[in-house]
């Protein structure tokens, strides 16, 4: 079966792709690039100082995918405060945290959403048979946090918390509403796979 | 599983910043980075980061990657807060779910 990364020699990766999965990758990377949002200042104002020094949210998102993807720096799954003055400390600093960073987690994730759709577009010219996408090894890495991002955006809107969450994603009845949706993340997973073995290689 | 909690918080007045706090040295109480566990992150790509951004051995990369599988969470580096920050919002950007903290110790 296709959708497998193997590695080229000198570095990077080839994967040979059909224009169904194509179009799937591209439109789901899309639709992460919208979700992050545009970057500060883009829709602002042309003073590239004003963008230089714009500060992040300090405030968590309210969405649950952009959430997972920018979480608290300061509180986490099984780090209680002992007392409300430390669950203050803790949200401050996490505000604070996410004022310098968040910005430029953003930025990034951006750009490898944008690497995803422009090497996908190169690939315009596709047959019958599809096409091989090449990689090179910066863009291969690029692509290998895309598709994490992909997948945990995609996770999260299926609720998926625990290993048990996973293993249930493997049974769903075809009529199940979700099964188009489990079918692309087991897809990506299986793609981010093989990406990780050709940089490990 | 509870939280040991740095040595008794400053003092402060409500008008003084988070970073005249933090001004105060700390020789002996170093800040710790955590990985979470997360069912949607690749065993095999958890690993590559920790060999990849930390330059650790394979070996060590697989151990943290299985404590993290495993006991759900795994202390992956250790220093100055700012250092921590740096590797906290590292591990954001590959999509690990990491969080900073005093050392427990």
């Amino acid at each position: 079966m296709p959708g497998h990364f193997e590695p080229l020699p000198g570095g990077g990766a080839a994967v040979a792709l059909d224009e169904v999965e194509i179009s799937i990758i591209r439109s789901l990377a899309v639709q992460l690039l919208e979700l992050i949002g545009p970057g500060p200042g883009e829709d602002a104002s042309d003073d590239p100082l004003a963008e230089l020094f714009a500060e992040g949210p300090s405030e968590p998102p309210s969405d649950p995918v952009l959430k997972r993807l920018f979480p608290d720096a300061y509180s986490g799954p099984d780090v209680e405060a002992n007392s409300p003055e430390q669950a203050e400390e803790q949200r401050a600093y996490s505000a604070e945290f996410r004022r310098f960073t968040e910005n430029d987690l953003r930025a990034a994730k951006r750009e490898n959403a944008l690497t995803v759709i422009r090497s996908l577009d190169t690939l315009s010219a596709v047959g019958e048979g599809g096409a091989v996408l090449k990689l090179s090894a910066e863009e291969s890495e690029q692509w290998l946090r895309a598709l994490n991002d992909l997948r945990l955006a995609i996770g999260s809107r299926l609720d998926v918390v625990d290993e048990e969450d996973t293993d249930l994603l493997y049974r769903l009845p075809d009529e199940d509403p979700r099964k188009p949706m489990v079918m692309a993340y087991l897809w990506l997973g299986g793609l981010q796979e093989t990406l990780v073995e050709t940089l490990m290689s | 599983m509870g939280r040991v909690t740095a040595p008794a918080p400053l003092e402060t007045e409500k008008t003084e910043s988070a970073e005249e706090v933090f001004a105060v040295p700390e020789p002996d109480v170093p800040w710790v980075t955590i990985v979470h566990n997360d069912p949607v992150n690749l065993m095999s790509y958890v690993t590559y980061v920790f060999q990849s951004y930390f330059g650790y051995p394979k070996d060590k990369a697989t151990k943290l990657m299985l404590d993290v599988h495993h006991k759900g969470r795994a202390v992956v580096s250790s220093g100055t807060r700012e250092e921590m920050e740096r590797d906290v919002q590292a591990m954001h950007g590959y999509g690990l779910w990491a969080t900073l903290q005093h050392d427990r110790k």
